[in-house]
């Protein structure tokens, strides 16, 4: 009994220390700008890479676009603003992605290919939509 | 797709087509038998997108749907000609005879049997259900068998460190890649850069659409004029055509 005390109290603390009371420096991550994140924070954190390797899949291979688990979105929310205006790489130290990766030695390589951060502007520069085309009828509707 | 989701679909495109644009809060259509689906749907297998170019409206000179290109993926070199990533290029041919000459842009031929997809050993060379064809960089290994399997030359394989790309165009060293049609504004309703760019800058020599919809543009002036495709007897059924070539 006295054991499972014991070891009850051990799997309690690093838990604990992290989230409050900083005797173990855990890792300082920067706010998102949203009101809330896609899933449920403690989801996000064991399952993130899960969601964002299968929405690539699915993006790349089958072209669907939803945006609940898109890295663009990840980066669009997450990627914080710097002195300047400008938008600070996701993966800079000490920002969103960097911080936990550094505390957690995990490398990632999203940002080898993928942006870091979002583009200036980029709500603006929707691509010009198709003309509509007064014959079309529902059996050339697709 | 079920066929629950199909009717759908086709009742909501419809209602769109009656309505206007705009179905409902948050939910916009762009435009009707284009690329209007939502979101979270895959390509669909019943559209195959495709390039008409009109050769004769083509001009040496103008380079606008190659600039275009490479503002809108991010193309930019490092002034290497010989390394640099190409997704489209203009190419000179010369009738030695008569003395006779065109000027095309070349890109990816987005073919319905793509060399470059037999011979990739990873499958990250792809062809999309709407016969986009695509490099999936995840899973390239960079071995280029792609690059010379391709009879077009469409192909290019990335040197050098990258930093700084494109949102929607992602890239990095190691990998192969080539045009993707701009996916990511065909996927939004869009056409691609090169297209707009030749209608705006250039001389209006480019055409987008649904090769498979008897009923689209693009197949309708494929059925009435003389077009072709580029080393069409290779059997390999490109979806850029040109006219007057």
């Amino acid at each position: 009994m006295r054991a499972l005390v014991l070891l009850l109290v051990f799997l309690a603390v690093p838990a604990a220390a992290v989230a409050q009371d900083g005797r173990i420096p855990g890792p300082v991550i920067p706010k998102g700008k949203g009101e809330q994140c896609v899933a449920e924070t403690d989801y996000m954190r064991r399952f993130h890479m899960v969601e964002l390797t299968h929405q690539r899949d699915e993006t790349m291979q089958r072209g669907v676009r939803a945006k609940r688990f898109s890295l663009k979105e990840c980066v669009a929310c997450h990627a914080s603003t710097g002195t300047d205006g400008k938008p600070v790489s996701i993966n800079a130290p000490g920002q969103f992605c960097a911080s936990c990766h550094a505390y957690a030695a995990v490398t990632i390589d999203c940002f080898q290919c993928h942006a870091s951060k979002p583009e200036d502007g980029e709500q603006a520069r929707l691509p010009a939509p198709l003309p509509m085309t007064a014959a079309a009828g529902p059996e050339t509707v697709r | 797709m079920s066929g629950f989701d199909f009717t759908r679909r086709r009742f909501m495109s419809a209602a769109a087509a009656a309505a206007g644009v705009t179905l409902a809060p948050g939910v916009t259509l762009y435009g009707i038998g284009a690329a209007a689906r939502e979101l979270d749907a895959p390509a669909s297998a019943d559209i195959r997108w495709g390039l008409l170019i009109d050769v004769n409206r083509c001009t040496d000179g103008c380079n606008a749907c190659v600039t275009a290109c490479i503002e809108e993926n991010g193309l930019e070199g490092h002034g290497r000609p010989a390394t640099d990533a190409q997704w489209i290029r203009k190419v000179r041919v010369r009738n030695p005879k008569t003395g006779a000459e065109k000027h095309l842009p070349v890109m990816c031929q987005h073919c319905a049997e793509p060399p470059c997809v037999d011979v990739c050993p990873t499958g990250a060379s792809l062809k999309r259900a709407d016969g986009i064809v695509l490099v999936d960089k995840h899973i390239c290994i960079g071995c280029r068998y792609c690059m010379l399997a391709c009879p077009y030359k469409a192909r290019s394989f990335i040197h050098e460190n990258l930093s700084d790309q494109k949102p929607h165009a992602p890239r990095g060293k190691g990998t192969v890649e080539s045009c993707t049609m701009c996916v990511h504004r065909v996927d939004a309703g869009g056409t691609p850069a090169c297209v707009e760019a030749c209608g705006e800058k250039g001389n209006g020599a480019m055409l987008f659409g649904d090769l498979n919809d008897p009923g689209s543009e693009i197949s309708r002036r494929i059925a009435t004029y003389a077009t072709r495709q580029i080393r069409g007897d290779l059997g390999v059924d490109p979806g850029v055509w040109y006219q007057n070539l």
